[in-house]
């Protein structure tokens, strides 16, 4: 079959099923949605049957909540989508949406990118779950991967990383290399996510040293460098000489540098922002996920209702860029967690850990499931205060 | 004790911000003028000022860039406002919208732009001082130069014959015209010094107070700005005072947390706007008062020859 006749094909069978929609919309809205369905997946079969011509290519959309720019959150996620380019060059075409708030606009955004053809949309922030949700129960030939939620649906899948792995690595160095013994965390908004990687940070850092104590300040944004400034300041001023941080840009650790403290990145690999006062970064490297996820579609395979949690294990967590500052035998140490967490005989959260009002929240050899981590609401032994909102 | 140094000093260079550009605003209302644009202002100017610093790797030239870039903003809402009579407010309001989108298309590629290394001031001898030193001597010379500035703005208003042209422009722009002074002219050079004021302040933030850019970034201390003038009743000392109230408040939110006390931080991110009303509330209630500090044709256009 030539290129020629299979694009009138799909053309036809993409008219077809616009007709097909078109008159059962005066059926009433209650018929359309499963009726619609068997329908709509027919330019897709059409397209993926005679395969040696050039097949129409998989257009893939991703929106970001951030600029590109952000060198954290939202630069991880693009340099993912450009892995995926790379992987696959012209069996796919790709594109992007920046600065997508995490409201009704989210909603649109997501009808503009099926509109334009995409089958396979990445949504990279936990704000866009219920749009997501909500687009796709309409539009069900379109395939939906939301970044950080806890909602599937038949065309709908989540994906997430382990964030704590990370921050865990880093606690490690942190511990080994503060003087003050005081760490300082400069916290986003305070959902288990964040809340676990204090915690995964300071389990880290008493892991090589038990007089730790972490001090947190929570911003409640994701991204506002000026308030993430304050907040690393006043982190540094109550006595912390190594900050972390859980929100998106490079300003807490610039605010470190200019006060000759240590800091690390989040995210990207932040080394350059502030290369004196960088002590490594913790990278998530979305590429593995998107690569996976983009040779289940052209294979045919995707499948919606999933919820994949990815970790060093899998390569989605890496500690990178660690300085050289830190004294080899704290690396070994990190090399030796790094190995123990990608080959699965070392575990992060296993008892015995004790809760910050001394109550025991896991008991001795016991191992925390993916579900109990992801109602993490307290406090471990060692960070100070309160988690907000908390009585 | 060394704690407390840190808060204050984090207090002045948080305040510095605050007062620079409402020194700026409260030029311009002595003149009559609002000008609801500060926030705008600030970005452009933020953006002028970290695209300089990160080119030219010097911070006062990326100052200048910033007054350069606040003057020419205020110019235009200047024109607009003193010679084709558009209303005050909502000439403002459009210009704060319009600089946070310019300041945000033409900061693109400067996103992830880095500055050279950030200088360390400190005051040597007094920077060694117990206390007083941490607290006080170790800040950038821009903290110094808002407390001169403060003072030279009291002389000249209240000793000297061009502020008190300026007071009088804002007080009656009739008498003022009908003595013959160039009433929309001084106007015009108000608001201009004014937005100088305004950009310095925004360029600091981009330079000194967090040194990258970033869209939308001044977060809302425009806006701050402006409720500090009229919080202050428009004097400059406290304007000052002001602003490192109300800088205290942002750093201590933070701080308390960080000795673990509970303040949710939404509700001292509106305190200032709050104290700001209360003091509206008073002073409105003693007319007095208004009389003797708001300058009396405030958001009013001035038409020669009417």
């Amino acid at each position: 079959m030539t290129s020629q006749s299979k694009r009138s094909l799909i053309k036809l069978a993409g008219w077809s099923s616009l007709a097909a929609a078109a008159a059962l919309v005066g059926c009433g809205k209650k018929e359309e949605a499963p009726a619609a369905a068997p329908a709509a997946p027919a330019p897709v079969a059409a397209a993926s049957a005679p395969e040696p011509a050039k097949a129409e290519p998989l257009k893939i959309a991703f929106a970001y909540v951030g600029p590109v720019g952000d060198g954290g959150w939202t630069f991880a996620h693009d340099n993912a989508r450009k892995a995926v380019e790379k992987q696959f060059g012209d069996k796919v075409v790709t594109s992007f949406v920046e600065k997508v708030p995490e409201a009704a606009d989210a909603e649109r955004v997501f009808r503009d990118m099926a509109g334009q053809g995409n089958k396979l949309i990445f949504g990279t922030t936990f704000g866009y779950m219920e749009p997501m949700l909500k687009v796709a129960a309409d539009l069900k030939d379109v395939k939906f991967e939301h970044a950080t939620g806890y909602k599937q649906a038949d065309n709908m899948r989540t994906y997430d990383s382990r964030t704590y792995e990370g921050a865990y690595m880093a606690g490690v160095i942190a511990g080994g290399m503060t003087k003050s013994n005081t760490l300082g965390v400069v916290g986003s908004i305070p959902i288990p996510e964040v809340i676990r990687n204090i915690n995964s940070f300071t389990l880290g850092a008493q892991s090589v040293n038990p007089k730790i104590k972490t001090k947190v300040v929570w911003v409640n944004e994701w991204f506002n460098p000026p308030k993430e400034t304050e907040a690393a300041q006043s982190l540094i001023n109550g006595g912390a000489d190594i900050l972390f941080q859980n929100t998106d840009s490079s300003a807490v650790l610039q605010t470190a540098a200019k006060n000759k403290k240590f800091a690390f990145g989040w995210d990207s690999d932040m080394t350059a922002y502030a290369p004196d006062a960088h002590l490594a970064s913790s990278v998530i490297n979305w590429g593995p996920y998107y690569i996976k996820a983009t040779q289940d579609a052209l294979d045919g395979k995707w499948k919606g209702g999933e919820a994949s949690w990815w970790g060093v294990k899998e390569g989605a967590i890496d500690i990178v860029s660690i300085s050289d500052k830190v004294p080899a035998e704290l690396k070994a140490k990190v090399d030796a967690v790094k190995a123990g967490l990608k080959d699965g005989s070392f575990v992060i959260w296993k008892g015995p850990i004790v809760g910050s009002d001394d109550k025991e929240v896991l008991k001795k050899d016991e191992v925390a499931d993916d579900k109990w981590l992801g109602g993490v609401k307290f406090y471990v032994k060692g960070v100070e205060g309160k988690v907000p909102g908390d009585k | 004790m060394e704690g407390f140094a840190l808060l204050l000093a984090a207090t002045f260079n948080a305040g510095t911000v605050l007062a620079i550009a409402a020194l700026g605003l409260l030029i311009n209302e002595r003149a009559g003028i609002v000008n609801l644009g500060a926030e705008g202002l600030m970005l452009v100017a933020a953006i002028a000022g970290f695209a300089t610093a990160a080119t030219t790797g010097n911070d006062w030239l990326a100052f200048a860039a910033g007054a350069g870039a606040g003057a020419l903003l205020a110019a235009l809402f200047g024109i607009l406002v003193i010679w084709l009579n558009t209303n005050q407010y909502a000439t403002g309001l459009a210009l704060s919208l319009f600089g946070t989108g310019f300041s945000a298309f033409v900061g693109i590629k400067y996103t992830q732009a880095k500055l050279s290394e950030r200088p360390h001031f400190e005051i040597p001898g007094l920077a060694d001082i117990p206390f007083i030193g941490p607290a006080m001597f170790r800040q950038h010379p821009m903290v110094y130069l808002a407390v001169l500035l403060t003072i030279a703005l009291a002389w000249f208003l209240y000793r000297s014959r061009a502020g008190l042209v300026l007071r009088a422009v804002g007080e009656s722009p009739e008498s003022a015209h009908a003595l013959g002074y160039p009433v929309r002219r001084i106007r015009l050079l108000a608001v201009m010094v004014g937005g100088a004021l305004c950009g310095v302040a925004g360029a600091y933030i981009s330079v000194i107070y967090t040194p990258l850019w970033v869209e939308g970034m001044i977060a809302g201390k425009g806006w701050i700005a402006l409720a500090l003038t009229t919080f202050a009743t428009w004097r400059p000392a406290r304007v000052l005072l002001g602003a490192y109230l109300f800088g205290g408040v942002t750093m201590l939110q933070f701080h308390l947390q960080g000795e673990g006390v509970q303040v949710p931080s939404q509700f001292l991110t509106m305190l200032p706007y709050l104290a700001t009303i209360v003091v509206l509330v008073l002073i409105s209630r003693n007319a007095n008062f208004i009389k003797v500090n708001m300058p009396a044709s405030i958001g009013k256009p001035f038409f020669p020859g009417s």
